[in-house]
């Protein structure tokens, strides 16, 4: 059985360079431990977590440190042992500040007692999977961060046939999940079903673009004898594939309703990294304490896939790449199509990190506020099928009545219009701003 | 000939009827207005400001008439718009304290430096958004003037980076508060002149390596300011409007020389 | 450059255009047929492109200083309004109409709507129809050409293609020539009267392919307008071959050419939706057949497409596409 290619392609998306090669071939190093590792409360998508440690507090990797403060929120771990230093806000690789505690190892690395494998997880029931998923503090590790237990623990009136494991990894520079898949394949395979049993989803795909080929072999191969209903998807090579909604309509036909979920077409998506942290948490019993984190960019002097603790900076993950050669004009966490730039390397990685990337002068693209001439060029590349141009004016108008109209809260922020931009607009910080604006003023019409 | 007579006939006609029939519209689709609405929309400075919270000055015309707003929203009126107000309506309220705008915050360019090279949008809250703004002090003025353009009478000027009100020609509607991304505008009495030109939370330490013009938390100024008119939060020396300060001494014992007279 | 690290918003990367090369793109396509007109016409193509994109350069410096506006004369634009302008002018034109119809198109047409980008009409085809307006005799005064296959009268003649069949079908109610092998070939490669920069089709197609190939334009404007205008005069051909020229010679012809790859195509002035293009396209050759088949003017190229410019924001309005993940075939929200 091969694997099939995908009948279906979302509108727009665009060609950049790949950049693949620094690091794809870089087998995943671990990291030796920082001196010092600060580990975000907000790290996830929703409520940040509530801090259950203070300053002197000595800590064991894997215990709580960070309690969910909600539903829609995630539990945060110690990712080694050590004691605290500090409980302080600082910035966030995405700007806001949150509080984050900073912890000092003590070169043990110690486990939290109660940690129990569970080799044989089939014996585990729904409930069980979902509460381990919860206790664990997966959240979504491809970039948004969205809690991985409020993902498998859908409202009981939907009901999901289909799981799509996201394996596109359409960001160019990234190769964390790709390395994952050539090296963990078995372990995610066991993880997409561990996954599928709590969602009661009767089909899984593997989705991987076909500049893959490797990725796909390796998926392919260590598909599990006794699943029946799954497949390993090749997707065409095409920014943004892995944009959930855009990779659900490539491999299934089924689009997902406009301001609605995955769910609403009866589908989860979760990306390769997640799968792997489930099967960690499920199996092995162990929290989410580290990530795979492609470092590279043209000043990194050896690029390479690092498995490193949550809460490592920057500097240090620099650091073990070999450093850097030349100037740095550009700090990104991230890919480069959405990653967030970053005033030095000081800030630490978190869940979602899955990448640094580094760029030299000579690549940083710079924005102007050049008049729009109307080439149409975002418009035929919009994934989403809007029309950048105008709610980019609507927005430089300050109009966000129309905007909103003109569906802007349908953006993805995926970054295709302003690539393709010849007169170098920041269109995607028009619609950030101009999203951020309407949520603005219908909280304030609810209240 | 007949041709003139028939091409005057048949425009000339179509004409009249046209004007029959806007001269009927007019008399049966009228909609009725309480003439007052008019008159208290020409009374008001016209400068749909927004300040009084309602979407521009006809919208505050008509909550007056018919949802019984006050009649001293209208900061930029003043006495005046408020006595006529209170004239066409028989109500009677006190005039606000005159109020004007101030930026709290001094660290222009030459005290504040930036922390990295913002590229996009020139907009505070767009600039905020995007790395949580380049500005060295995470509290300060950014600079970009989005207050300024929503003044609607032009009375913010940037100078040196930051954003300066001028008291004399702020009209108190409020519209520059909602801007900013930083919260680091107050509406002040305009009789105050003494202020603390600072907004930072962080602690000493930080705002010294951010900013030479920053609030360190050193309370000198609490202790020599009578009867507590400014107070402590948390690091941040803040005046408090309601009490008399008049006392220069503030002024010249400051170490961060951010308490200032305007 | 600072020290400091660059922070903008995402995306970091870029597709490397920009609207510089977009503008240096269409000048390269229109070297080919500038090359052609100066072999057929002579120092007088020369003459007027020079006049034009020297005067619509510095009346876009000018203007732009005047209106405080910072953007340089760098992004190429106004070389291209010169160029398309001095293309479509007769080879006998006066300098200094040429002149005259170029600081219109600047300033009138382009500055004073806000400049580049902000232009409803294109600001070439705007100074060219003021011209047309202004100066009909002068605008219209052709060089001598000889017909390969004359049916009657003088095989000389100081007519278009277009404006002959036009004056002869409404004087002797028959067509002035056959439309043979010969003809077409003239027409194709540019041994005809017309505009400097109309006559050669070949030289047109060429950069027309250049600028798809650099994905400057789409094919969607191009191929719906020449097509309206085949199938329509097909049509026409078909029902009276007797008074009507076959749709090849209606492609080959006047400005259609030029029309179709490089003024309709502004990417200002037309849609910027994909059927909105296609809806463009078509609009722009039903009008000028309708033009030059029942039209006071032989040629209705200009007159279409600045129509059809008029119009483009409602074509955009109109064609905006279906949202991702919005119920299909149901109304769009306004």
């Amino acid at each position: 059985m091969g694997f099939i290619k995908a009948k279906f392609n979302a509108p727009g998306g665009v060609h950049p360079a790949y950049h693949k090669d620094l690091a794809a071939e870089q087998p995943i190093a671990e990291m030796p431990l920082s001196a010092s590792l600060v580990v975000s409360m907000s790290q996830h998508l929703g409520k940040p977590a509530a801090p259950t440690v203070k300053k002197g507090d000595s800590v064991l990797r894997g215990q709580v440190i960070g309690e969910a403060a909600g539903f829609i929120s995630a539990a945060v771990h110690a990712p080694t042992s050590g004691t605290v230093k500090l409980v302080a806000d600082v910035a966030t690789a995405a700007g806001p500040r949150a509080t984050a505690i900073t912890i000092e190892p003590d070169g043990e690395d110690t486990w939290v007692e109660g940690i129990t494998p569970c080799p044989d997880w089939h014996q585990q029931d729904k409930k069980e999977i979902v509460e381990k998923i919860a206790a664990a503090g997966i959240t979504g590790m491809g970039g948004a961060g969205f809690p991985t237990h409020v993902k498998v623990s859908p409202p009981p009136d939907s009901e999901i046939d289909t799981l799509i494991l996201n394996g596109a990894e359409c960001e160019p520079y990234l190769t964390a999940d790709y390395r994952l898949m050539l090296e963990k394949a078995t372990e995610i395979w066991q993880g997409a079903l561990i996954i599928a049993k709590a969602l009661d989803a009767k089909t899984i795909y593997v989705a991987i673009e076909d500049n893959k080929p490797q990725a796909i072999a390796a998926m392919q191969e260590a598909l599990p004898a006794e699943v029946g209903d799954a497949q390993v998807v090749a997707l065409k090579t095409e920014y943004p594939q892995g944009a959930e909604k855009q990779q659900i309509f490539a491999v299934t036909g089924r689009e997902v309703p406009a301001g609605g979920l995955p769910l609403n077409v009866g589908i989860v998506v979760e990306n390769v990294g997640t799968t792997l942290a489930v099967w960690d948490a499920v199996v092995n019993g162990r929290p989410l304490t580290e990530r795979v984190t492609t470092v590279t960019g043209g000043p990194v002097a050896k690029p390479g896939n690092v498995l490193a603790r949550i809460g490592t900076s920057c500097a240090d993950m620099v650091e073990f790449c070999g450093g850097t050669e030349g100037p740095v004009a550009k700090i990104i966490s991230g890919g480069p199509m959405m990653g967030f730039a970053q005033a030095d390397m000081s800030g630490p990685t978190t869940k979602t990190t899955s990448g640094l990337l580094l760029l030299d002068p000579t690549s940083v693209h710079a924005y102007e506020s050049m008049p729009c001439i109307s080439c149409g060029r975002c418009v035929g590349v919009c994934p989403m099928n809007l029309m950048p141009n105008e709610l980019s004016q609507f927005l430089e108008a300050e109009d966000y009545e129309t905007a909103e109209a003109y569906n802007v809260m349908d953006c993805i922020e995926c970054g295709c219009c302003a690539f393709e931009c010849p007169a170098h607009r920041p269109l995607v910080q028009h619609m950030r701003r101009g999203k951020a604006q309407v949520m603005l003023n219908r909280r304030k019409q609810a209240s | 000939m007949t041709m003139v007579i028939q091409t005057a006939l048949t425009i000339g006609g179509a004409g009249l009827a046209c004007g029959g029939l806007l001269a009927l519209a007019a008399k049966f689709l009228a909609v009725k207005e309480d003439p007052r609405i008019e008159e208290i929309n020409g009374i008001l400075p016209g400068a749909n400001c927004g300040g009084c919270g309602y979407a521009g000055c006809a919208a505050y015309a008509e909550a007056v008439l018919l949802k019984g707003a006050p009649i001293n929203l209208c900061a930029p009126g003043g006495a005046e718009v408020l006595g006529h107000l209170a004239d066409i309506t028989g109500e009677t309220a006190k005039v606000a304290e005159h109020k004007v705008a101030i930026v709290l915050c001094g660290g222009d360019v030459s005290y504040a430096p930036r922390k990295f090279d913002y590229n996009g949008v020139a907009d505070c809250r767009a600039a905020q958004a995007t790395g949580g703004g380049d500005k060295s002090c995470s509290y300060g003025c950014l600079g970009y003037a989005s207050c300024s353009h929503a003044c609607p009478v032009g009375a913010i000027e940037m100078v040196n980076g930051i954003a300066k009100v001028h008291r004399d020609l702020c009209i108190s509607c409020g519209s520059c508060i909602r801007t900013c991304p930083r919260h680091l505008i107050k509406m002040v009495p305009y009789a105050r002149t003494i202020h603390v030109m600072c907004s930072s939370k962080d602690k000493g330490p930080v705002v010294k390596k951010a900013c030479k013009v920053g609030c360190i938390g050193c309370t000198i100024c609490t202790k020599l300011a009578e009867n507590e008119s400014i107070k402590m939060e948390g690091f941040l020396a803040v005046v408090d409007y309601d009490k008399e300060l008049d006392n220069d001494a503030v002024i010249e014992k400051c170490p961060g020389k951010c308490i200032v007279r305007i | 450059m600072s020290d400091l690290a660059i922070v903008s918003s995402s995306p970091h990367a870029h597709s490397g255009s920009s609207v510089r090369r977009i503008m240096l793109d269409v000048i390269i396509a229109l070297v080919p047929a500038l090359l052609v007109s100066v072999y057929f016409f002579g120092w007088d193509a020369l003459r007027l492109t020079l006049a034009c994109v020297i005067t619509c350069l510095a009346a876009e410096a000018l203007s732009r200083k005047a209106m405080g506006r910072n953007l340089g004369i760098d992004d190429l634009s106004a070389v291209i309004t010169g160029m398309l302008l001095a293309f479509n002018l007769p080879p006998t034109l006066p300098t200094w109409m040429a002149v005259v119809g170029s600081v219109f198109a600047i300033v009138i047409c382009k500055q004073l709507f806000g400049g580049i980008g902000y232009n409803p009409f294109n600001p070439a085809l705007a100074g060219r129809v003021m011209l047309l307006i202004s100066f009909p005799v002068f605008m219209t005064r052709w060089s001598e050409w000889t017909l390969p296959s004359p049916l009657a009268m003088d095989a000389v003649t100081s007519a278009t293609p277009l404006g002959l069949v036009k004056t002869t079908i409404g004087s002797t109610g028959a067509l002035p020539f056959t439309f043979d092998g010969t003809t077409m070939l003239q027409l194709f490669v540019g041994n005809q009267n017309g505009c400097i920069g109309e006559v050669s089709a070949a030289a047109l197609l060429l950069g027309g392919i250049y600028l798809l190939v650099r994905r400057c334009i789409t094919w969607h404007i191009p191929v719906a307008y020449l097509a309206t205008v085949a199938v329509f005069s097909g049509i026409l051909w078909m029902h009276h071959p007797q008074q009507n020229l076959p749709p090849h010679f209606h492609l080959l012809s006047g400005g259609l050419m030029l029309g179709a790859l490089f003024m309709a195509t502004d990417m200002v002035t037309s849609p910027v939706t994909k059927r909105g293009m296609l809806v463009f396209g078509v609009g722009c050759g039903i009008l000028t057949m309708l033009i030059r088949k029942w039209g006071g003017y032989p040629e209705g190229v200009s007159f279409a497409i600045l129509l059809m410019n008029a119009i483009t924001p409602l074509i955009n309005r109109a064609t905006r596409p279906r949202v991702f993940g919005a119920p299909k075939g149901g109304k769009k929200q306004s």
